[in-house]
């Protein structure tokens, strides 16, 4: 077959005639990842409330009677539900996944526009089964964000009716959601690429969203499965994972089911899961690095292998997550081994990065304010990993707060501080108005600070044995009274925290109105996003002709140029190359 | 997991192996000017579709391979009590193959764009999936019969679902035979069905290969 690529063929758009067919009903990628991240963005504030509300609880036992016990249980579950799965992954991949890839491979659109359109509205449904989960009878499900058999389904437990069915359906709607998007992303990344875009020069960011999009892929059929036989466990009283249960002397008509198998299921997509979140992350923080820093990324060919090696690794430690299951301990260490292998490429990664801040001309832009304090929040995340990592330490540490402040370290702070940094980069861009930089930094310091107050301590607490899940800890003779204070310092942190994100929020909008006109390219970046002739980019992004690529993503301060930074799409002159 | 271990692995193998011959011999530091399209790097000579069908076929891959190593932890346990396979089944499978040769006809004739070939193809594969679709119904019927309900057994429900979402697969793809099968039938050109036709049948040689593992395992217990 002839050698045409899509890009050159002047690809199809579907042009909207009225407001609703460009703002609602869109098939404008861009306006398809305003729309993923405003609904990723409520659903993660109510997310965020619901901490809030566990905190006041955790810190001030007895003082507040906001939730009871059942209720706290929900809002776990909830909690991280959404901020995993329907936040972070949606607002990566859904949000700059839609916005970024396009336009930084110097494409007009997605390939698919209009299942791209789909994706979204399919998200929005699966948003909308999740939240009216908390109106049925009986509530939302407090089975723990894992929902592990038996007891997610099991009388008892909160929302074991309604609640863990529409959770299911919720999920399994999602994955359809994201398998629409998932398979846009990567076919526009791999063949809309404007003319001279070669794989290697592309941007981190592309690089880190399409993998975690193939590890999107791949792993979500694992939860797809493992939903699709809870539910007829639930509905139609299969024994795929239940087993006999006698609850109260009554006999459930489940019978020789496992939950292992269940935990083997939900944990193969569990564990790509955090690196479908971790991918995006770890490109988009490439990206604000080295623009920020004026330089070319360090080891650009060691990031892009250390990505693939990653995301190939993290398809094999996924029952590290289950050494407290009953597991040989022969094979727990198999899986503590690759675990620790799997800290090597990621590593490299927090070696490049620290290499291409070295001697950098920094500028602390707000962005690079984020970017620089992800780095830190994910070195003291991912050590903590490396501890939980073998087995004879995770067993006693498992289900206390030590857990809890590494995941939130290193899958919580550390890719909220990059979609932080990541909307400051990019903003300008999507609105064509900067964001006011003082609330930016008084909403840096006030978040890098105030995660620290709130996970640290909690890192303490978790060696000393205090116990996770638990509604409100009593009296008892291991836990000194310390604890409490301590709980109580947490709270007000917490608190002080999420208030920030309301600064956040009121930039946001605030900016749109207030702040000045940003320019086509306000960071003096070299990708194409920011070359496009519109600011922001029109439908179909480019004019005529699509831009043509002439060298990589990274040509910041190259010796002998005239400025320091070389777009793209810049023809190469005497000065700056060859040819 | 075994199962779903190896197809990834040979997934990856041919990323990585992919991956390699894009990056090994590039600096893209150092390099600069324009690249054409058959530099290493470039997009694939594929249509995006073809590579959208390709991704895809890699997703329902790996869904099924989950479902199947469900299916070999599960059935280790001791109240695992194997079905009686209906012959049917052979049959079933037979129609399916016959289907898919079919396809293969009417992709063949696509390109050498002869519309009598691609509408003979097109109508005797519908007509042989629906009659796999039909046996299919007809095997639940007897299984039914034979007091072997979802609830009662895991087998038993690890068929009805195997079977169920390799239908539902089936009937997505019969939803693009007939978008297909209407437009050569109202006189379109062959060259405009060409690439959904030829794309069709590469879906329905999966869903062949398939159903033939999954056959394989539900009469191995």
């Amino acid at each position: 077959m002839a050698h045409v690529a899509l890009a050159d063929k002047g690809q199809e758009l579907s042009h909207p005639h009225s407001w609703i067919t460009q703002y609602v009903w869109s098939q404008d990628h861009k306006v398809i990842g305003i729309q993923y991240m405003v609904v990723a963005t409520l659903v993660g504030l109510l997310a965020l409330v619901m901490s809030g509300m566990m905190r006041l609880q955790l810190g001030f036992p007895g003082t507040f009677t906001l939730i009871e016990p059942n209720e706290y249980y929900q809002f776990v579950t909830m909690h991280g539900m959404i901020m995993v799965v329907f936040m972070l992954t949606a607002f990566f991949l859904g949000g700059f996944g839609n916005i970024l890839i396009p336009l930084m491979c110097g494409a007009r659109d997605m390939v698919f526009p209009y299942m791209n359109m789909l994706s979204f509205w399919v998200y929005l449904l699966s948003v909308i089964i999740l939240v009216a989960s908390l109106f049925v009878p009986g509530g939302a499900t407090g089975a723990g964000w894992t929902l592990y058999p038996p007891q997610a389904i099991t009388p008892g437990t909160p929302g074991a009716d309604w609640g863990i069915l529409l959770m299911l359906i919720s999920l399994a709607v999602f994955i359809v959601a994201f398998t629409m998007g998932g398979l846009n992303y990567l076919t526009t990344a791999l063949q809309a690429r404007t003319r001279g875009m070669t794989l290697m020069r592309l941007p981190l960011s592309v690089w880190g969203i399409v993998m975690a999009t193939i590890l999107g892929l791949l792993a979500f059929p694992a939860l797809f499965v493992a939903a699709i036989m809870m539910t007829l466990d639930n509905v139609l009283g299969t024994s795929f994972f239940m087993p006999a249960v006698n609850i109260l002397g009554e006999q459930l008509e489940h019978d020789g089911g496992s939950p292992i198998l269940f935990q083997h299921l939900f944990w193969f997509f569990g564990h790509p899961e955090v690196y479908i979140v971790a991918l995006p992350m770890f490109g988009i923080a490439s990206d604000l690095i080295s623009t920020h820093a004026r330089k070319n990324i360090f080891g650009y060919r060691m990031m892009v292998w250390a990505i693939v090696a990653i995301g190939g690794l993290s398809f094999v430690v996924w029952a590290h997550h289950m050494y407290v299951s009953g597991m040989n301990p022969y094979f727990g260490f198999l899986f503590a081994t690759t675990t620790l292998i799997i800290a090597v490429p990621t590593a490299l990664k927090v070696y490049n990065w620290v290499l291409t801040l070295w001697e950098g001309d920094i500028h602390l832009n707000v962005p690079m304010l984020f970017a620089i304090g992800f780095i830190f929040t994910f070195i003291h995340g991912g050590i903590t990993g490396l501890f939980l990592g073998n087995v004879a330490v995770d067993v006693p540490l498992s289900d206390t707060y030590f857990v809890i402040g590494h995941f939130h370290m290193v899958m919580g702070v550390s890719p909220f501080l990059v979609v932080f940094g990541g909307l400051y980069h990019w903003y300008p861009k999507l609105t064509g108005r900067m964001m006011n930089v003082t609330l930016g930094k008084i909403h840096f310091w006030l978040t890098f600070l105030g995660t620290y107050a709130i996970y640290l301590p909690m890192h303490y607490i978790g060696i000393l044995g205090v116990p996770r899940r638990y509604y409100a800890n009593g009296v008892t003779d291991f836990m000194p009274e310390s604890v409490a204070t301590i709980n109580s310092s947490i709270t007000i942190a917490a608190l002080i925290v999420g208030g920030a994100q309301f600064i956040f929020i009121y930039n946001l909008i605030a900016s749109l109105f207030k702040e000045k006109d940003a320019g086509g390219n306000p960071w003096n970046a070299t990708t194409l996003e920011w070359q496009t002739p519109d600011t922001p980019p029109k439908h179909g992004n480019w004019d005529d002709e699509l831009p043509v690529v002439y060298r990589w993503a990274y040509a910041y301060s190259v010796p002998g140029a005239d400025k320091d930074f070389i777009p793209q799409n810049e023809p190469p002159s005497d000065k700056t190359g060859k040819e | 997991m075994e199962i779903t271990l190896i197809f990834l692995a040979l997934l990856m193998a041919f990323v990585v192996g992919w991956l390699i011959k894009q990056s090994i011999n590039t600096r893209p530091w150092a390099e600069e000017g324009v690249i054409g399209y058959d530099h290493a790097g470039g997009p694939l000579s594929w249509p995006a579709k073809k590579v959208g069908l390709a991704a895809f076929l890699a997703v329902v891959t790996s869904l099924f391979m989950l479902f199947f190593s469900a299916y070999n932890l599960r059935r280790e346990y001791p109240d695992w009590a194997a079905l009686n396979d209906p012959d049917i089944l052979w049959l079933s499978t037979l129609l399916l193959l016959l289907a898919s040769v079919f396809y293969q006809k009417a992709s063949n004739a696509a390109k050498r764009s002869e519309e009598s070939g691609i509408r003979v193809g097109l109508v005797m594969a519908g007509v042989f999936t629906f009659c796999f679709l039909a046996g299919q119904v007809w095997a639940w019927q007897i299984i039914h019969e034979q007091g072997a309900f979802l609830a009662s057994n895991p087998a038993n429900a690890f068929f009805y679902i195997l079977t169920g979402l390799h239908a539902l697969h089936i009937l997505g793809g019969l939803w693009v035979w007939g978008r297909s099968t209407i437009k050569v039938w109202s006189g379109e050109e062959a060259y405009k069905v060409r690439l959904s036709v030829e794309l069709c049948s590469v879906y329905w040689h999966f869903l062949l290969v398939l159903w033939l593992i999954m056959f394989y395992l539900l009469l191995s217990t």
